[in-house]
């Protein structure tokens, strides 16, 4: 199932559970995939699916004490990063992963110079101090901010929303690190800047060789910009696959849901076509296929047992029954 | 700039203004002042002698003018109690009330503070439950009985400590402790609260991104962002502290402002009841008015506001 | 699922019905914070039913039994518990007493000040402009004055003038403590007006007086309610504080600080019993309306549930 050609992160089975007063949620309750080096991998779904707390287990930084990985692997060229203690780990962020955070605004520390924040990078790389200043310089001019020498004693709240999001991905990137988390970076940007943004994103996930998993709820942007897709949904993984295969062979009835939910130029009906029903609530998950009340085509077994990951066409899997029957 | 700390020199001046007026008026709320100073069976003279002494037989507005023209020059007028100039005996005063004073609020802020950031940092723990239980009970607790409690155990009944006066470091320390227990309390809740905040903030996450040692998390990103809601009250702060001492010195006898302060008003001695209102409040200002000044240095985003 | 018929569903229904309305109720009285309401007990039960709880005569001295010990110490008289003073009153009947005084002050003091503080708060922030700024004039002059300072000031001026009872020191609770309620209600006020209804309601011809009164008031409450519980305890502390320094409560009547400052002249005799009571009654009581207040804060603020939901959303 997670595969060969040596992936660079392969997560096995992640489950993430929230300790609350009001109970346990289960935020990702056995979530599997893969990124190889240099690829572009899609995490898509609904608002609350899960997807952006997998990406915090990766870099294990969920809010302490309420969540915790309950189980399962993450492992990063071949290193478990469940199991490995917090010195190591500080070893690995910003230098061997790193992420792009959603909201710039509030990532960057209000009281600090863009130029000194962006030095602070370098610093844990040891450079010297008087090579520091150019450094910082050159990553910004990488991400294409303009009159960066006199930017870089201005303070974040001086910076435009693109700007701010840019000094973010030129933090990410100034360690080179393998792998790039780009949590919905383009979601608090205007419509016009987000597009340029993820241009740049794809230009230096190119230049540098990185493998970057890109989380979205735009299925737009991920056919734009990613090699793989991972639908996710309720906390699981529904459907993975190449961009080509799942956007024009849907497997998992949720996908199809969603394919059919985007609009496109000169369609005939007018009404937009809206899954029935509500995701459901993590803390209170239905019996069998998280999907099924909401599927047109649930079946019997749907209710009961959670589908297993069923290959489809040798590209990646779907978790449903109706393929299940096929296959076997 | 510069239109800033114009602007915020000038509010200072106005709420002076309004401090004058109002211990003016609430002074006189008691009505006309001779004839509840003077003995009862007082005759007309002696009482229009009263009056006119104090320049109480002229007008209200008139009595503000002089009051307020006088304050500018330091003449405070005369101690109806003590008959002697008030400004002589506040300023005999004032040495005292700040040895207290400081040592009371630089404790205070230093052990608040602190607490504060550690039962932050280790959220949950035992630390964190014995703060924040010390900080509920330290601002439950009333000065004046906690003051009376300590005399209780370690002077009467311990004899370690002496139970009254001002001397050396022997005097200082229950005082001390009386007064700085509420301020610890208010602080260690204020920087727990606004470092917990902080702490869950992004910025914080994306230092630890970075790959920062936690303590350059802590005390690079998190504590300046976490002190400012600090600093913002510094002002008021000094104001609770202030009526804090006038319990203290009081129970422990230390010649100080504050005790002056209460028996002034007992007395109803106008002139220095004034007076001292005037300067407490004028410290308080100027407190603000430092901390304005302050923030221009800590937080970029006022010099652009 | 397969049973006797229809009756046994029917009546296992209902049986089931019975379940969860007790279950509910019990869920419902396990979530009430019992800590603080513990706390504010001996406040609002002796000062509501004083004169009936007395063990003894508060006011008649015994100079026989003056200065006993409590109880349970040597020389202790279980028909005095907590011991008696310094006249010979029995310490516990004496504190019973001691709380209607700081309860009538407390709840009126609360009252009036928040009155004071709501109405000056809901105008500043709703007028804006010229009015907002002279109101703010006018809280920062009264925070830059010790609050003591000021309660003390009006509370004697005003006994020297004849106003009698506990009515000065009420006055002088409202005059000095409406400052955070102002400020508070100015600052919801202000983001209020800003959302969408206020608008719509312009837009529909209210004046300004309706909207102040049918739709900022009614958003202001939950931080009210919040406020005034926790200012109950400043309130007890500042009239505790004003009895203490002699113009406060006046003998003959008593409150529990009245009743530590009269203990002071005897503290070298060892007589710890007198002070102590009285301030653990004061703190509790203190303490009590400051974690009410807490949990009040946090059962009505919609946004802790919300913030609730989004851990679990996210």
């Amino acid at each position: 199932m997670n595969n060969p050609d040596k992936p660079l992160l392969s997560v096995e089975n992640l489950k993430t559970y929230f300790y609350t007063n009001a109970g346990i949620v289960k935020a990702v309750d056995g979530v599997s995939f893969y990124v190889r080096p240099g690829e572009a991998l899609g995490l898509a779904g609904e608002s609350g699916c899960g997807k952006s707390i997998t990406c915090h287990s990766i870099l294990r930084l969920l809010p302490k004490p309420a969540g915790r990985i309950v189980s399962g692997k993450i492992l990063f060229e071949g290193v478990d990063l469940v199991t490995q203690p917090e010195s190591r780990m500080r070893q690995w962020r910003g230098k061997e992963i790193s992420m792009i955070l959603q909201d710039p605004l509030m990532a960057l520390n209000p009281v600090y110079t863009i130029g000194n924040q962006v030095a602070e990078s370098f610093q844990l790389d040891k450079v010297a101090r008087k090579s520091l200043q150019q450094k910082v310089i050159d990553v910004l001019k990488s991400v294409k901010i303009p009159s960066v020498e006199e930017r870089l004693n201005t303070y974040p709240f001086q910076f435009s929303g693109g700007m701010r999001q840019r000094t973010c991905a030129a933090i990410a990137i100034s360690r080179y690190p393998k792998l790039l988390i780009a949590d919905e970076p383009t979601t608090s940007l205007d419509v016009t800047i987000q597009d340029q943004f993820i241009k740049l994103l794809k230009e230096i996930q190119q230049r540098h060789h990185m493998a970057l998993i890109l989380v979205t709820h735009d299925l737009g942007l991920v056919a734009e910009s990613c090699d793989r897709v991972a639908i996710m949904y309720a906390g699981r993984i529904v459907e993975t696959g190449s961009v080509l295969r799942v956007f024009e062979n849907p497997a998992h009835p949720y996908t199809r849901a969603l394919m059919q939910a985007i609009p496109r130029l000169g369609q005939k009906n007018k009404r937009l076509f809206q899954i029935e029903g509500e995701p459901p609530n993590p803390a209170n998950l239905p019996p069998g296929c998280y999907f099924h009340p909401r599927c047109h085509q649930a079946m019997e077994h749907c209710k009961q047992e959670y589908p297993p990951e069923i290959p489809i066409q040798g590209d990646g899997y779907a978790a449903c029954w109706r393929y299940h029957k096929e296959e076997a | 700039m510069r239109r800033y700390i114009l602007t915020r020199i000038l509010l200072g001046v106005i709420t002076l203004i309004g401090v004058s007026i109002i211990v003016f008026v609430a002074a006189r709320l008691s009505g006309d002042v001779a004839r509840l100073m003077a003995p009862a069976n007082a005759s007309q003279e002696v009482l229009e002698a009263f009056r006119a002494k104090y320049g109480l037989d002229q007008p209200i507005p008139i009595q503000y003018f002089i009051f307020v023209r006088d304050a500018l020059r330091g003449d405070f007028g005369t101690s109806i109690a003590f008959n002697r100039p008030v400004m002589e005996i506040v300023m005999g005063r004032i040495p005292a009330t700040m040895e207290l004073g400081f040592a009371s609020f630089i404790l205070g802020n230093l052990l608040g503070i602190l607490l504060g950031i550690v039962s932050a940092i280790k959220r949950g723990t035992w630390l964190d439950w014995g703060s924040t239980t010390f900080s509920l009970f330290g601002q439950a607790i009333p000065g004046f009985w906690l003051a009376i409690m300590l005399m209780l155990i370690f002077s009467v009944t311990l004899h370690w400590l002496p139970t009254s006066g001002i001397g050396g470091i022997k005097h200082l320390i229950l005082p001390v402790i009386a007064t700085s227990w509420f301020t610890t309390a208010f602080v260690l809740r204020v920087t727990r609260s606004s470092m917990l905040d902080v702490l869950d903030s992004e910025y914080v996450k994306l230092a630890r991104l970075k790959g920062n040692s936690e303590y350059k998390v802590i005390f690079k990103h998190a504590l300046r962002n976490a002190l400012i809601p600090v600093v913002t009250m510094a002002g008021m702060q000094l104001a609770m502290l202030i009526g804090g001492l006038a319990f203290t010195e009081t129970v422990f006898s230390w010649p100080g402002i504050g005790i002056l302060m209460v028996t002034s008003i007992n007395a109803l001695d106008y002139p220095m009841i004034q007076a001292i209102t005037l300067i407490v409040s004028a410290s308080v200002v100027l407190i603000n008015l430092f901390v304005d000044l302050l923030f221009v240095v800590i937080d970029p985003r006022i010099k652009y506001e | 699922m397969k049973s006797g018929g229809v009756k046994t569903e029917i009546s296992r229904g209902s049986l089931n019905r019975y379940r969860i309305e007790v279950a509910r109720i019990g869920q419902w009285l396990t979530r009430l914070p019992f800590i603080p309401i513990i706390c504010l007990l001996p406040l609002f039960v002796f000062g509501i039913f004083g004169p009936l709880l007395y063990l003894h005569d508060p006011h008649a001295p015994n100079l026989l039994i003056a200065m006993q010990s409590p109880a349970w110490m040597a020389g202790g008289n279980w028909a005095y518990p907590l011991g008696t003073d310094q006249v010979g009153r029995d310490l516990l009947t004496r504190l019973i007493e001691g709380a209607r005084s700081s309860l009538i002050v407390a709840i009126f003091g609360v009252l009036f000040s928040g009155l004071l503080g709501i109405f000056l708060g809901i105008l500043a922030g709703f007028a804006g402009g010229k009015t907002d700024n002279f109101i703010m004039r006018i809280v920062d002059t009264f925070m830059a004055i010790p609050q003591i300072f000021l309660m003390l000031i009006i509370a004697a001026a005003l006994r020297r003038a004849g106003i009698l009872g506990l009515t000065p020191i009420i006055i002088a609770i409202a005059i000095s403590m409406w400052v955070p309620y102002a400020r508070m209600v100015r600052g919801e006020t202000l983001s209020l007006k800003q959302r969408e209804f206020v608008a719509l309601a312009r837009v529909t011809g209210c004046s300004s007086r309706r909207i102040m009164l049918k739709h900022i008031f009614p958003g202001v409450i939950n931080i009210i309610v919040v406020m005034a519980t926790t200012q109950l305890g400043g309130a007890i502390m500042a009239e505790a504080g004003m009895s203490f320094l002699g113009v406060g409560v006046q003998p003959p009547n008593t409150a529990w600080g009245l009743m530590i400052s009269e203990s002071n002249k005897y503290i070298t005799s060892g007589a710890w019993w007198i002070p102590t009571f009285a301030g653990i009654l004061i703190t509790i009581t203190i303490l009590g309306s400051n974690l009410l207040g807490d949990w009040l804060r946090d059962a009505l603020d919609p946004r802790t549930r919300q913030a609730m939901k989004k851990i679990k959303r996210n």
